[in-house]
């Protein structure tokens, strides 16, 4: 039982001590973690865990080293991860079968197992440790704050990482000191609107009510973004003491998450964080002394993109359709059953315990004039580099894409970084150097969203995002307003049409009037964002608009009406593998013998074709192309 | 209209009275219902009418609304392929459309052996092992098309349906 | 009550603080274009769009259905912007609408396409795919087609508000949304009243009574003696179709109507009234005195009676066995009218003109058949006469004031009028019980304390010469299910009880004219307040010029039990003027 300050300042240093140890070896023993977050669990890290207990048992060396889980080490595409203690060497895309090779060579033999480690794929050298490869040099933790070093299903790893420093800090403030000071940290909210977090719970904080109370939004809905996963599976208890401050800031005793059903793991770790808080006596009544009471629920979701926006997340709560509700009256006046409520980001909370153990100062040290902190990105697509990264706000879109993500694969051109998902924009080339801050990126026609950034290549047709996106929110409306309903249906049928090389130029004229329609009109902020990928890809990229409409191509090859594999008689040496994977069975033999070939070539009847792309993955001569 | 079985009732019941402290719990019931039981008919929507006040059209227009809630069975394994952007970007549509083609059922659809539930996913936050495909809760990363055929009939084997 | 200061397109007002943007333009004189909020926030969805305005101190535009105003605010109704943001919201709306406005039966009372007018929407200025529809006509009463149907949403709220009973949601999601009962079923095939409610907020066609005026024209095709009945409800509504006055009674140009349209008698259903009083009193004297099951409940209201099957199947022996009065009547008109007219009963077509759309099932029960006639053969709705007065050309305003016939049920009473409105039967009731307990009228004929004419619990407790009869009056299944509950659980202090299915009772019945603002530029601001009490005067008011007013008192009733039926709850009065009821499945 932590009952009291001194009970939490005890616990705290004796933790730290352990942790420390941990990491710098000071107990004689040397340290295996492992990553447990979801990309690593899927190539089974729990069993390359189990794997390290029975070797490690096998070979009489259990009391010479431990083996842990830890969260996310952010750089999933490289996982499953393998981390050792005090050397800190990094070893990634681990086997089962390589656990008895690390435990020979390194445990036992004091060894670095070379081919286990990170290359770095411009230079092509060997990187043993993680602060020395790239992918992380520029990278500042704050909201991922102990993800990846401690084990999230242990309470004391957490307190040996200062969790509760920061609430001790809060309940030693009144309540509105520790408003001003969330409100001098700039902190706004990383669940996509930015807005600043000490307005919306000063908001709350002067509405008179009974009972209020404090949500956290771990929907995530936005399809690319995982960083709120990785917080709740890496360091729940960050955002748990996060809750926990808003609550006592603004007066709610009673707390709930809201997190996706598509999170088992993050679910899992989040109960357990909350039932060890509340077993310590963190979590309850009369809260380390003081007489703050806190409780938490946990709540699922079930699938809908649109209880990410904070009014549908209510009702889903309320046990309703996740409909937007009109504001005003806004939640924080109006909220979950009518009562004063303020709904924040995981990622927002996760921010907050470090702004009140570091101070406000601090924080805002770190970003631009008007975002200050760190933002978490899930770098994707055509990057090299893929993973959540954390960089200061302020960083620009080229370090993002070429210091850290290590650049576009395949030797391909880069096309465009879309963020803020199915709300965000696309960015060019010429705005690569653009500092990533809120207003910066609304400013140029994207937005910050909750982070998702997904980078586009030459082989991605601007318009078929522009769909793809539009199929996402016409799936994903609620339905419940008239211009988002049928307006994104309209959009979508256009676009359709465009791709199917069906589109007029009346129809881009069209587009234009529905995007301001939609935007204007709607009731939430889904509606009215949900154009942005079509205005932005037709700012940017018009010509591939017309290039649909007009030439009838689809200039990336992607749109299946406007393209053709095509084999080239030449290259092809008529091995026929090919026609054997062609479900349309539409390849034959045609009678032409390339020079220097025995077999005649093969060639594709456009007629019957279906475009699946089969015959061009399984011609090893490179002879089929897409015209 | 299908009378549900005692024992089926019974488990309803069981799981409506687990939230009983809970102020609206309609979710919770319904997501353990969907887990537990399989999937939300009628039938079940009338009974948890009868224990919760609300009324069957609009827990019916809940189950609705929610794509994790389904009206009727899944199969055993439920394939769900992730069609998030970033899935996307790395070609997870044609890996969609290999289980389609192989399983011979669209999303959304169940194999005839109730063997398998073929599911259009939005994003499951494994993005970055894209594409990523979550059979029955197991996530497989970086799937190709060409991987598509071994997952199917590696599980195929495992319940003795090899084709 | 506080004001603050707004402008609209730059003319100051003061408006009541609190008000939305809506109401407080309306206050001031202007229509904003709405769909979706009805009736003071009884449905507020904010979710159409079609009310669109700029107003200072918002982000854009707002939806000034659920935009409070504020101190200072400016508002502009008439900007491009805005007037262009509304029209496209409603162009949008009929891209996804099956328009044929021709065919369509609520041409003339239809909000969307008043909308469309109001806001200049293009024909065809969007186009695609239209989302998939059903047409449910399987229910005996009620259509719904959700093509036409917008998501309003407000039948939702109407049913959940007047019955708490939730028949209707919206179901799935996005450009699949639509209404209907649970599982898309029916009305016909789920625990659906009947009662038309919904009906009589839909602001388009995708909710209607189902039209019954085709069988009439078939039988006076055939040849049929067609023979029309109306209930007392009707004439205190069916002026509003030919644009008088909500409230104004016009029994005397209904009657002048009916005649002109063909049919060989017109009667007044309130003779099926008295008639209902003489059998339900006498039934209520036996059981209060004999010990039968009480308290005994009113059942002339199958809207209420449905309700009762679905919901509270164990507590059906508390229902009056008799008939509602336009059964009663109707078989009175097959046997005795048809005897004394030496008509076979099923050379007779009748025809009941009600306020009411459960009473279109009611008439097809099997246990309101006699040797397997039907009592009443078509049921139309107030609105379905107003149609029919129209198709036949008749100026329905200049109509002379005409009788209705009086060879043998022309004579009526006050008691039977007030039928119309919640707790009229019981006070005509009671008149008639306080005379068979004392053997004397009672001074002042009326029961003040009875009366009402909204949703709602009123109870009282008359002394009758020392014999105290508690009574309970309720409308809507909502205040129903209060007074239901307490006899399930053996609470129950009452030893009579009106139920009745609608709101306010017939007065506000589901096929009554349909009360909207947008289209009674005449009527005052609160009209959706004041409407029930307005038709409920207008029955009062009738009462209160009869001469008799007593149902016992009526001379063709007694000379009816004299010549044909003999006494009240006579084995003839019971095989004619007397049903059953039974439990149903909800979901069958
Ligand atoms: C369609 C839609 C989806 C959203 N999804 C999320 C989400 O998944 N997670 C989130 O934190 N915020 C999401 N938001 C933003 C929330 O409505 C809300 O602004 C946010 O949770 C507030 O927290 P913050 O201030 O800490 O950012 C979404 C908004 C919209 C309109
Ligand atoms: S904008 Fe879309 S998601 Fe938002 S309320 Fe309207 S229909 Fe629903
Ligand atoms: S794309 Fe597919 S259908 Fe077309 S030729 Fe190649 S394998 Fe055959
Ligand atoms: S697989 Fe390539 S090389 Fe072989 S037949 Fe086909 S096109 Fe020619
Ligand atoms: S509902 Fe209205 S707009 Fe639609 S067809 Fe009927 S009259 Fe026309
Ligand atoms: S309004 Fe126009 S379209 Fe309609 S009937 Fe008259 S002339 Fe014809
Ligand atoms: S008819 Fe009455 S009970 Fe039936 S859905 Fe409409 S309002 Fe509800
Ligand atoms: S049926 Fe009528 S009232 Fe109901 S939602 Fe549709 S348009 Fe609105
Ligand atoms: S109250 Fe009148 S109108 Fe309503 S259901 Fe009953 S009888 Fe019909
Ligand atoms: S899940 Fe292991 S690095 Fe992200
Ligand atoms: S986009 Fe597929 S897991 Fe995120
Ligand atoms: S009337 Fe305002 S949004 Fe419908």
């Amino acid at each position: 039982m932590i009952g009291t300050i001194d009970q939490l300042n005890e616990k705290t240093a004796a933790c730290t001590k352990c942790l420390d140890e941990k990491i710098t070896g000071s107990d004689g023993k040397r340290h295996i973690v492992l990553c447990g977050g979801t990309g690593c669990l899927s190539s089974h890290s729990d069993k390359i865990k189990e794997k390290f207990d029975e070797v490690l048992a096998a070979k009489g060396l259990a009391d010479k080293a431990t083996v842990n889980i830890v969260g996310c080490f952010g750089f999933c595409s490289q996982g499953p991860f393998v981390k050792i203690y005090p050397e800190d060497t990094l070893y990634r895309l681990v086997k089962i079968e390589d656990v008895e090779e690390i435990v020979d060579v390194d445990i036992a033999g004091g060894q670095v197992v070379e081919r286990l480690l990170y290359v770095d794929p411009a230079t092509k050298e060997k990187v043993s440790k993680q602060d020395e490869i790239n992918f992380y040099k520029k990278q500042r933790r704050i909201a991922l704050h102990g993800c990846g070093v401690i084990n999230p299903e242990d309470i004391n790893e957490a307190l040996g990482m200062g969790a509760f420093e920061g609430l001790k800090k809060a309940l030693s403030m009144t309540r509105q000191e520790v408003i001003d000071e969330v409100m001098k940290s700039g902190l706004r909210g990383r669940g996509g609107g930015g807005f600043p977090a000490g307005r919306k719970w000063q908001f709350a904080y002067n509405v008179k009510a009974d009972q209020k109370y404090v949500v956290c939004n771990g929907d995530e809905g936005d399809p690319g973004a995982f960083m709120d996963r990785s917080i709740l599976e890496g360091n729940p208890l960050a955002v748990i003491e996060g809750m926990m401050i808003a609550g006592y800031a603004f007066g709610a005793s009673e707390g709930y998450f809201y997190v996706r059903a598509e999170y088992p793991i993050a679910v899992k770790r989040l109960r357990l964080a909350i039932s060890q808080a509340r077993e310590a006596g963190l979590l309850g009544e009369n809260i380390l002394g003081t007489g703050f009471n806190f409780n938490c629920h946990i709540r699922l979701g079930a699938g809908a993109f649109v209880c990410g926006e904070e009014t549908a997340l209510l009702n889903s709560i309320e046990g309703k359709r996740g409909m937007p509700r009109p504001r005003p009256p806004f939640p924080a006046v109006k909220g979950l059953w009518g009562k004063p409520t303020c709904v924040n980001n995981v990622e927002t909370l996760a921010c907050v315990p470090y702004i009140l153990r570091n101070g406000a100062d601090e924080f805002a040290s770190v970003g631009t004039e008007r975002s200050k902190g760190t933002k978490v990105f899930a770098l994707g697509g055509k990057v090299n580099n893929v993973g959540l990264v954390e960089v200061p706000m302020g960083t620009t879109l080229r370090e993002l894409i070429y210091d850290i993500g290590g650049g576009i694969p395949n030797g391909k051109k880069f096309k465009a970084i879309q963020t803020g998902g199915p709300s965000g924009g696309c960015l060019t080339e010429e705005y690569l150097d653009e500092p990533i801050d809120f207003d910066n990126l609304v400013a140029k026609g994207s937005m910050m969203g909750s982070g998702g950034a997904i980078v586009m290549d030459e082989d991605n047709c601007m318009v078929d995002v522009a769909k793809f996106y539009m199929e996402f929110i016409c799936d994903e409306s609620c339905g419940k307003c008239t211009p988002c309903r049928i307006g994104t249906k309209r959009m979508l049928e256009i676009l359709t049409r465009i791709t199917e090389g069906k589109g007029t130029m009346k129809d881009l004229d069209e587009l234009e009037e529905l995007s301001q329609t939609v935007k204007n009109n709607s009731l939430c902020a889904l509606g009215q964002t949900s154009a942005n990928p079509i205005t932005s890809t037709l700012t940017h990229f018009r010509d591939e608009y017309i290039a649909h409409i007009v030439d009838k191509k689809c200039p990336a090859h992607v749109c299946k009406n406007l393209m053709q594999y095509v084999i080239d008689p030449d290259k092809c040496i008529g091995c026929g593998m090919c026609a054997k994977n062609c479900p349309a069975s539409c390849i034959t033999r045609t009678d032409y013998i390339a020079p220097k070939h025995k077999l005649a070539s093969m060639a594709i009847d456009a007629s019957k074709c279906v475009k699946c792309g089969s015959c061009m993955s399984s011609c090893k001569f490179k002879a089929i192309s897409k015209v | 209209m299908a009378k549900l079985s005692e024992n089926a009732a019974k488990m309803i019941a069981e799981i409506c009275d687990r939230y009983k402290d809970e102020k609206t719990p309609l979710m919770m019931i319904l997501s353990d219902i969907q887990n537990e039981y399989g999937y939300i008919p009628l039938e079940v929507q009338e009974l948890v009418s009868a224990k919760t006040g609300i009324s069957v059209a609009e827990i019916y227009g809940v189950v609705t609304f929610y794509s994790f809630f389904s009206l009727e069975p899944k199969g055993k394994y439920i394939i769900g392929c992730c069609l998030g952007t970033a899935c996307y970007v790395k070609g997870a549509q044609q890996v969609i459309d290999k289980f389609s083609e192989i399983l011979k059922i669209k999303p959304g659809q169940t194999t005839e052996d109730g063997l398998f539930t073929l599911d259009a996913l939005r994003c499951i936050g494994a993005c970055g092992i894209a594409p990523a495909v979550s059979i029955s809760g197991q996530v497989h990363p970086k799937v190709s098309p060409d991987q598509v055929a071994g997952i199917i009939e590696e599980i195929r084997q495992k319940e003795g349906m090899s084709a | 009550m506080s004001l603050v200061n707004i402008k609209i397109e730059g003319v100051p007002y003061q408006v009541e603080a609190g008000l939305t943007i809506l109401e407080a333009a309306k206050a001031c004189g202007y229509e904003i274009p709405s769909l979706c909020t009805f009736n003071h926030g009884e449905c507020n969805q904010g979710s159409c769009r079609v009310c669109l305005v700029e107003a200072t101190g918002a982000r854009g535009l707002v939806a000034s259905c659920v935009y409070p105003v504020a101190e200072g605010m400016e508002i502009k109704i008439s900007s491009p912007k805005a007037v262009e943001a509304r029209r496209r919201s409603v162009e949008l709306l009929l891209s996804n609408h099956n328009v044929n406005c021709q065919q369509c039966l609520k041409n003339g009372n239809c909000e969307l396409l008043h909308v469309a007018q109001m806001t200049g929407a293009r024909e065809g200025a969007y186009q695609g795919s239209h989302s998939e529809t059903y047409l449910d006509e399987l229910a005996p009463g009620l259509v719904r087609d959700t093509s036409k149907c917008i998501l309003c949403g407000r039948c939702i709220a109407r049913c959940q508000n007047a019955h708490g009973l939730g028949i209707l949601g919206f179901e799935n999601r996005g450009f699949k949304t639509f209404v209907s009962p649970a599982e898309n079923r029916s009305f016909a095939n789920s625990p659906c009243i009947q009662c038309g409610q919904c009906v009589s907020v839909c602001p388009t066609g995708a909710l209607m009574e189902k039209s019954e005026i085709g069988k009439i024209d078939e039988a006076f095709r055939q040849g049929k003696h067609v023979v029309v009945q109306a209930a007392p409800a009707v004439r205190a509504s069916l002026g509003e179709e030919f644009g008088y006055p909500i409230g104004t009674p016009v029994t005397g140009k209904m009657i002048a109507a009916l005649r002109r349209l063909g049919f060989e008698r017109v009667y007044d259903v309130n003779f099926g009234a008295d008639l209902t009083i003489m059998e339900e009193g006498t039934e209520l004297l036996h059981r209060l005195t004999e010990g039968g099951v009480l308290p005994m409940i009113t059942s002339c209201s199958p809207g209420w009676v449905n309700y009762a099957e679905f919901n509270y199947g164990d507590l059906l022996p508390h229902l009056s066995s008799c008939k509602s009065p336009h059964q009663m009547q109707g078989a009175i008109i097959k046997s005795y009218w048809a005897q004394q007219m030496g008509y076979d009963p099923k050379d007779v077509f009748v025809v009941s003109v009600m306020p009411c759309v459960a009473k279109k099932g009611e008439k097809e029960r099997e246990q309101e058949k006699v040797n397997g006639i039907p009592d009443v053969d078509a049921v139309i709705t107030t609105r379905e006469l107003g149609r029919m007065i129209r198709r036949g050309g008749i100026m329905f305003n200049r109509l002379p004031d005409e009788e209705w016939d009086q060879d043998i049920m022309g004579d009526y009473t006050g008691a039977g009028v007030i039928f119309g409105v919640t707790g009229g039967v019981m006070e005509a009731a009671l008149r008639t019980v306080y005379f068979k307990l004392t053997g004397k009228e009672k001074e002042s004929i009326t029961f003040e304390e009875v009366r009402g004419h909204d949703a709602g619990i009123r109870e009282a407790a008359i002394d009758i010469n020392g014999t105290v009869v508690k009574v309970a009056i309720a409308s809507g299944m909502k205040s129903a299910s209060v007074l239901l509950d307490e006899i399930r659980a053996g609470k129950s202090e009452y030893q009579f009880i009106e139920i009745m299915g609608c709101p306010g009772g017939c007065i506000n019945g589901g096929g009554q004219s349909y009360v909207r603002p947008c289209f009674l530029p005449n009527e005052s601001d609160d009209i959706l307040d004041t409407y029930k009490e307005k038709r409920a005067k207008a029955l009062y008011t009738e009462d209160e010029r009869q001469v008799i007013r007593q149902s016992h008192n009526n001379p063709q009733i007694i000379e009816l039990y004299e010549k044909f039926l003999g006494e009240p709850n006579s084995h003839k009065a019971h095989e004619l003027l007397h049903t059953s009821y039974a439990a149903r499945e909800r979901f069958a």
